[in-house]
């Protein structure tokens, strides 16, 4: 990185992505040249990865071991769980969850996707389009990640022809948008020998798009706020009780969607009272408005009764409270989860008791069939689940809101986190998953 | 100070937020998250610029109101002079209270002893650990990143801990969305660890942006150093030098601050705050692995005190 100026660099944006790639599909190769290229790995991290390989009998140092963190991982030369990397270019500043590829993948792809605005999914050019794609896409999509980038990797391996790139692209493409991901990027890259992650290909003239690297620079990270459903999640009410604030009674939360304003009428769910927001302070600086995902305090014209947990939200677009809840899950525990099942809802800053009251269906992520009424669901496990909760809720559709449409489930007894859970319909696509004919579910 | 909510350049968005806004807002949340949730946390607070930041967040966090948690410091009876008196001095301007956990009362007491290096941070496990047990703090925030060390680039924000303390990497609780899950039996308590997405130089933009003061020892300045092991580690009664190494002045700063035994000092002219950013941006070295010896013992060292209860 070039020396610049404080201001230019933290005007910079932040953008959270996640990769998803089979074991020999050169995820760790290609995470390792991202690192690499863009000059984020220092030189004694190089020096440790050089050491560590020369002890392993190795010849040129292994970059995985950039990304191997734990003991185990290393003697084992698998990745156990998801880790998070940083690295900066003078545009843009990048969290990468770097999701493993082995046996728990579904688990942690929904764990680095649930807070990715970005999947970069990995393909090798010789096999094209297998069913790990299809599961990753089908998670990608699942999870509402905004941008998917197929990279099609070893194109050296292809002899970089055009024609083996253009038909996976096609294939992928075609395959992603009917599971409803809004925006696909296809690049062809080799990661090994460097081409089109940071630096364009001169083996590839026929391609005209961005680098890898490129395109996560420029990629827009939020959407237009003006069509979100707004809402903020009360964490902690915030009571001085000095001389110098007597009175001040303030409602802290950071925003999950959309923008509140000074003199907006809001109402508190699930009380359901109505009243006017009197003031906004951004972390000690009052402000006129205030959007997502800013940590905020909010102050309420009328003294009502207000605590964590509650949901405030405007009057003109409040969500319904159910008790009923229907989702799709991605159980996250090794012990299974099964209709009957008691347990904890976490659901923004709330948490209740509730009961797995059915399962009506089990996904498999290869074909998008259903196993109807699989009676559990084992780790790693994708389906439909209704729950019962004790109090109600005010849920969002998780295509609406991925932070007010998101849940996780908990183990009363020992504290586990279970499942992690998606409000409302599974696919944007039309038809692929359809489990309720009846129509008893959800209803937005 | 910068404007604290400015649209970040090259996007098309107005909503969008600077990558520092972002980080800090995490941050104040992850605060919150844990006022809402816990009944006892205390912050780690070594007067080091991580912990000085999570403070500093903390006071935004619950503004007008003070912090709610106190503070913990486990002093390895090695520290900077000039690091204890700041640390005093913040607690002081806070009204906070401070809860100190002392390697040398261990040392002094026979419970732990004096290694042959002279490196007390692998001590401050046992002091740490069984102040959390006798304080009964059940969440406590620690100032680790992630891109500190990559056993680091594995621990989740909410980290739980057993009830002797120990992280086991193999059966974390995976963390989903921003929804944290702080359940933990009597006697486990939770580590959290609300810089996990910073690096050093968003620490270091961050400070500069707030106009946070600093302990000096992190601007350059004369000081009498000794090499040792590849470092300019400062003379002093805890040990150093020995025998063949001799003593220099040197224009030098800190990086990283803790225990003198094994943090190392590196060659700066750098004074003001912008020329330290600068001249981190340009650095080719990590700060672990340009400033602590302890990191340098085993491939494993950061990973294997973390699962015995290490920071």
């Amino acid at each position: 990185m070039s020396t610049t100026t404080t201001e230019a660099l933290s005007a910079t944006t932040l953008l959270r992505f996640a990769t998803a790639g089979s074991v020999d599909d050169g995820k760790s190769t290609l995470v390792g040249r991202l690192l690499h290229d863009s000059k984020s790995v220092l030189t004694d991290q190089l020096e440790a990865v050089e050491r560590a390989s020369a002890s392993r009998g190795q010849e040129g140092p292994d970059l995985a071991l950039l990304t191997d963190g734990l003991r185990a991982e290393r003697e084992q030369g698998i990745t156990i769980d998801v880790a998070y990397r940083y690295f900066a270019t003078p545009r843009r500043r990048f969290i990468l969850a770097d999701t493993p590829g082995h046996v728990q993948y579904t688990r942690n792809m929904v764990t680095g996707a649930s807070t990715a605005e970005l999947t970069v999914i990995l393909v090798d050019a010789r096999n094209g389009v297998v069913e790990q794609t299809r599961r990753h896409a089908a998670i990608a999509a699942l999870l509402r990640v905004p941008h998917a980038v197929l990279a099609v990797n070893k194109m050296d391996l292809v002899d970089y022809e055009e024609s083996v790139f253009a038909a996976i692209a096609e294939e992928f493409t075609a395959y992603a948008t009917e599971l409803g991901v809004p925006e696909v990027t296809a690049i062809p890259i080799s990661a090994l020998a460097g081409d089109n992650v940071v630096d364009p290909s001169a083996n590839m003239d026929w391609y005209g798009g961005p680098t890898v690297l490129e395109h996560l620079e420029t990629v827009p990270v939020s959407h237009d706020l003006a069509h979100c459903h707004a809402r903020l999640p009360v964490q902690y009410v915030i009571r001085p009780q000095t001389a110098e604030h007597p009175d001040y009674r303030g409602y802290a939360g950071q925003i999950a969607a959309g923008t509140f304003r000074v003199g907006e009428e809001v109402t508190i769910l699930p009380s359901g009272r109505t009243t006017r927001i009197a003031g906004i302070d951004l972390l000690g600086r009052p402000v006129d408005v205030a959007w997502t995902t800013q940590s905020v305090t909010v102050l309420l014209e009328d003294d009502i009764d207000v605590s964590r947990g509650d949901l405030i939200v405007p009057t003109k677009d409040a969500p319904a409270t159910t008790q009923d809840v229907e989702a799709t899950v991605c159980h996250v525990a090794d012990a299974p989860l099964t209709v009957g099942h008691r347990v904890l809802l976490k659901h923004g800053t709330r948490t209740v008791k509730a009961i797995v009251k059915d399962i009506p269906s089990r996904l498999t992520l290869d074909d998008l069939s259903l196993h109807p009424h699989p009676g559990q669901l084992v780790a790693n496990d994708i389906g439909r689940v209704k729950i019962r909760t004790a109090e109600p809720l005010p849920v969002d559709s998780y295509a609406d809101s991925r932070r007010t449409g998101s849940f996780i489930l908990i183990d009363p007894s020992d504290g586990t986190t279970l499942t992690a859970g998606m409000v409302g319909e599974s696919f944007a696509a039309p038809e692929p998953v359809k489990d309720d004919p009846d129509g008893d579910g959800w209803d937005f | 100070m910068t404007t604290v909510a400015t649209a970040a350049e090259g996007t098309d968005s107005p909503y969008a937020l600077s990558h520092l806004d972002a980080l800090e807002s995490e941050g104040v949340h992850i605060f919150r998250e844990v006022a809402g949730e816990f009944e006892n946390p205390v912050i780690l607070f070594s007067g080091g610029k991580d912990s000085i930041v999570m403070l500093h967040l903390a006071l935004k966090a619950f503004a007008p109101a003070a912090v709610p948690f106190s503070l913990l410091h486990v002093d390895t009876g090695h520290n900077f002079p000039e690091v204890l008196e700041y640390r005093d001095r913040t607690v002081e301007k806070h009204g906070l209270r401070l809860h100190v956990a002392s390697v040398q009362d261990y040392i002094d007491r026979g419970v732990l002893k004096e290694r042959a290096d002279g490196t007390r941070n692998p001590l401050q496990t046992l002091p740490l650990t069984e102040k959390i047990q006798s304080e009964r703090f059940d969440a406590v925030f620690g100032g680790g990143r992630r891109d500190e060390e990559k056993a680091r680039a594995k621990e989740r924000v909410f980290s739980l801990r057993d009830e002797f303390s120990q992280w086991d990497p193999r059966r974390q609780r995976p963390e989903l969305w921003n929804l944290y899950n702080g359940r933990h039996a009597p006697g486990e308590h939770v580590r959290v660890f609300p810089l996990s997405n910073w690096t050093e130089l968003d620490v270091w933009q961050y400070i500069a942006r707030e106009g946070i003061e600093l302990p000096q020892i992190y601007f350059a300045h004369e000081r009498e150093v000794f090499a040792r092991n590849g470092m300019w580690l400062t003379a002093g009664e805890w040990g150093g030098p020995k025998d063949g190494e001799s003593v220099e002045k040197r224009l030098v700063r800190y990086r990283t601050v803790g225990d003198m035994s094994c943090t190392g000092a590196v060659d700066s002219d750098a004074r003001t705050l912008d020329a330290v950013i600068t001249e981190i941006a340009a650095s080719r070295l990590t700060e672990r692995g340009a400033t602590r010896a302890d990191d340098k013992l085993s491939e494993a060292a950061m990973e294997d005190r973390k699962r015995e209860g290490y920071f």
